[in-house]
């Protein structure tokens, strides 16, 4: 199988090229300066508009098989991923039953690979059994069935000794594992990102401080561990700033934030809308610059979708009883590139943080562009304008707060295992 | 009154937050002008005749639904009850759902209190029903806001460039926010009293004044509002004791020498005697409660009729 790519803008992580690919055999072959000839090639790709980039992966994803099929299934969550265009996925544990057993692990593989989709599923372990916070999974024998990464991901640790060794005996098995930081006391039941809006809505609030102290917590036990952690969904300042302080201090620490958190506010979820309640919650605009400036100087690794599917009916309800959540494959590419569009991170950065960063995190080899390296790709098309509705999204959910929106950019092909696929 | 050249253009009664100020103006006169027919002896006009009207609680309520069930009454509409325990509810059917089915019946209006915060909106968004808020969690009730700015206008003579106190739980009170959005936007001076816990400095935002203590709060006031502590919407370390919030938080004999010599004294009910209002002051010459009672039929006429009539105002009596 010969696959061509002539006069693409390549994105590497030594920078942006004008260049032409040739794959054969799974494999990128040729990369020169003069267009390779078509002759004889499956398919060819000659667009100069297009961005190549080494195969994106999303570390943060929910995929809700088993348990929860009717919000999701590995499935249409695969699919959702591949019309994003990534190539692989880490999925988070807070299945029913919960993925903290090698069986359920197990499971999960096989499914992804029934359903024939180019996205591979990397299982995330709980860290402790059923999400409990109390009694740790059986860490190695997860990592020997496939588990890249452990993540109690909706729930924090509450117990501070049971983190510690958790980061302790993770490292053991040289894994990551990745925070939901939150101060669960502080935020109990709460609703909305504390402030005037939730004071305006009558809305129990979630203060920015039980995430801030979350972080403090996480990143000093992981200070006193040595271990290394990530953490998830960093959606304030001070969070973004203790992150780059324990950096500089020189701990092994990544952290991720997700489009929602650099595009939206708390303002969102004005008119009581359902679809913008999420955990953690939006937060103010001074927040979603900090994040921003997070991602501009690299404090921040990783942009993560944090995919967190639902039914309608768990959003067509009084927002008291809506479900946390939204889902974000599908909208990961045309957001991040609004990063560029403004001039706050180039294509490269790009690059870095939903390629190269994620795969290093988990353990995995990032696909590079290089000759002799394994063809794994994603090619976008950064004007292509399209609106985000039940019609364009894959996923068996629409609860986002894009909805009905008009977004730019999409990715148009993927290339894997040495097939070259179209999206749109 | 405005209401000659006013047109009324909303299907549903949600807040005051949205309301304009001629909004409120419009109600308050529409109030005071069918609040003459309680007065008589036979308490009928058969203005709503053929409308229906059904409440929709979720919560208990004494004054509220009566109030409205006897403001239908009064306009001969058809007023029917729904309460929560006697419902579909408890078989599991989304409130959605009842609505969509009270719908299909013809009704013409749905009057729905809540102990959640923005049902009566989630619910507007998706019928063609008239909604009513008769309180939504911790967030708005409006038509106790109405009634109170017509108590205090027929006592003080103005509802604009007041000086009002409201003491109490205002974090969880939507009769607080729909008053502290109403009595703005009509220019008056607005003071909230009560421990930090009960009354966070982001309420300045409102343009609220923030107090912590009843002297400073209470001064030279021509109004003050005493809320209910909402036992049922608090954890539980809000106060540390029943005993302490009455000795720095009672509005009693003592406390109400702070405000104006002329002050007028109200709350919205159900009152917890002795603990945010001591008994001597509730049913002592400053107090207006019942009179607030009274007006809460009349905003209630008005609100219906100005919703079903489609805004047209014809006259009423």
């Amino acid at each position: 199988m010969k696959i061509v790519i002539n006069n693409a803008t390549v994105v590497t992580s030594s920078g942006v090229f004008r260049k032409n690919i040739l794959i054969k055999d799974c494999v990128i072959s040729k990369i020169s300066d003069s267009p390779i000839s078509e002759r004889g090639a499956s398919f060819v790709i000659n667009d100069k508009d297009l961005l190549v980039f080494p195969g994106f992966l999303d570390m943060h994803t929910h995929l809700r098989e088993p348990g929860f099929e009717y919000k999701e299934d590995i499935e249409t969550g695969l699919r959702s991923a591949h019309y994003g265009g990534f190539i692989g996925v880490a999925v988070m544990a807070n299945t029913n039953p919960v993925n903290d057993c090698s069986t359920v692990t197990h499971f999960m593989i096989c499914r992804a690979k029934e359903t024939g989709i180019p996205v591979d599923l990397y299982p995330i372990g709980a860290i402790t059994k059923g999400l409990n916070g109390e009694t740790l999974v059986e860490m190695g024998e997860l990592r020997s069935a496939g588990v890249v990464a452990f993540s109690d991901d909706g729930k924090s640790v509450t117990n501070s000794e049971i983190l510690r060794r958790a980061f302790e005996y993770a490292e053991t098995f040289n894994m990551p594992v990745i925070c939901h930081s939150e101060e669960s006391y502080l935020s109990k039941d709460g609703q909305i990102n504390e402030g005037e809006i939730s004071l305006l809505l009558g809305l129990k609030g979630i203060p920015r401080e039980a995430e801030i102290l979350g972080i403090y917590r996480d990143l000093t036990i992981a200070k006193l561990t040595g271990g290394a952690i990530h953490i998830a969904h960093v959606s304030t300042k001070e969070g973004v700033e203790l992150i780059r302080k324990f950096k500089k201090e020189g701990l092994s620490v990544t952290c991720e934030t997700c489009p929602q958190y650099f595009t939206l506010t708390e303002k969102e979820v004005l008119g009581y809308n359902t679809f913008a309640k999420i955990n953690p919650p939006l937060r103010t605009e001074e927040d979603r610059l900090a994040v921003i400036e997070g991602l501009r100087d690299g404090t921040i690794d990783v942009i993560a979708s944090d995919h967190a599917p639902h039914h309608l009916d768990e959003k067509n309800c009084e927002f008291q009883n809506a479900s946390f959540g939204m889902i974000g494959l599908e909208t990961m590419v045309p957001l991040c590139l609004e990063l560029v569009r403004m001039g706050i991170l180039d294509f490269k950065d790009l690059a870095e943080k939903l390629s190269r960063r994620p795969h290093r995190i988990l353990n995995l080899n990032s696909p590079k562009i290089k000759e002799g390296e394994p063809a794994n790709l994603t090619i976008i098309d950064p004007h292509f304008e399209w609106e985000v509705n039940e019609k364009t999204i894959h996923s068996k959910s629409i609860n986002t707060p894009f909805l009905n929106k008009k977004l730019q950019g999409k990715a148009k092909y993927v290339i894997k295992g040495g097939e070259a696929f179209e999206l749109f | 009154m405005q209401k000659d050249n006013f047109k009324w253009n909303r299907k549903d009664l949600l807040g005051t937050y949205d309301l304009s100020k001629e909004e409120i103006i419009f109600l308050l006169d529409t109030a005071k002008s069918m609040e003459e027919v309680l007065n008589r002896d036979v308490k009928k006009v058969p203005t709503l005749r053929g409308k229906s009207c059904v409440t929709l609680f979720y919560e208990p309520s004494t004054r509220t639904r009566t109030s409205f069930e006897l403001a239908g009454k009064t306009r001969s509409a058809d007023t029917i009850n729904i309460s929560v325990s006697a419902s579909s509810a408890v078989k599991g059917e989304t409130i959605l759902d009842s609505v969509k089915n009270i719908e299909a019946m013809s009704v013409d209006c749905v009057i729905i209190r809540h102990n959640n915060s923005g049902v009566p909106h989630f619910i507007a968004r998706n019928t063609k029903l008239a909604v009513i808020n008769a309180g939504d969690g911790s967030h708005e009730h409006p038509s106790q806001a109405l009634l109170d700015l017509l108590t205090i206008r027929d006592y003080k003579g103005t509802i604009e460039g007041l000086n009002i106190a409201i003491v109490g739980d205002i974090l969880h009170s939507r009769v607080a926010r729909s008053n502290i959005f109403a009595l703005k936007k009509l220019n008056n001076n607005v003071n909230l009293v009560g421990p930090k816990t009960f009354v966070p400095k982001d309420f300045e935002k409102f343009g609220a004044n923030v107090f912590h203590n009843l002297e400073e709060g209470l001064s030279g006031v021509d109004v003050v509002m005493v809320l209910r502590l909402q036992k049922e919407r608090m954890g539980k370390c809000f106060y540390p004791t029943e005993r302490e919030y009455a000795k720095f938080f009672s509005v009693n004999r003592q406390s109400i020498k702070y405000a104006k010599e002329d002050a007028i004294i109200m709350h919205p009910g159900p009152v917890n005697r002795g603990l945010e209002i001591s008994s001597d002051v509730l049913d002592g010459e400053k107090s207006v409660v019942l009179a607030q009672v009274t007006r809460g039929v009349a905003v209630r006429m008005a609100v219906l009729y100005t919703l079903l009539s489609g805004g047209r105002f014809e006259d009423s009596n």
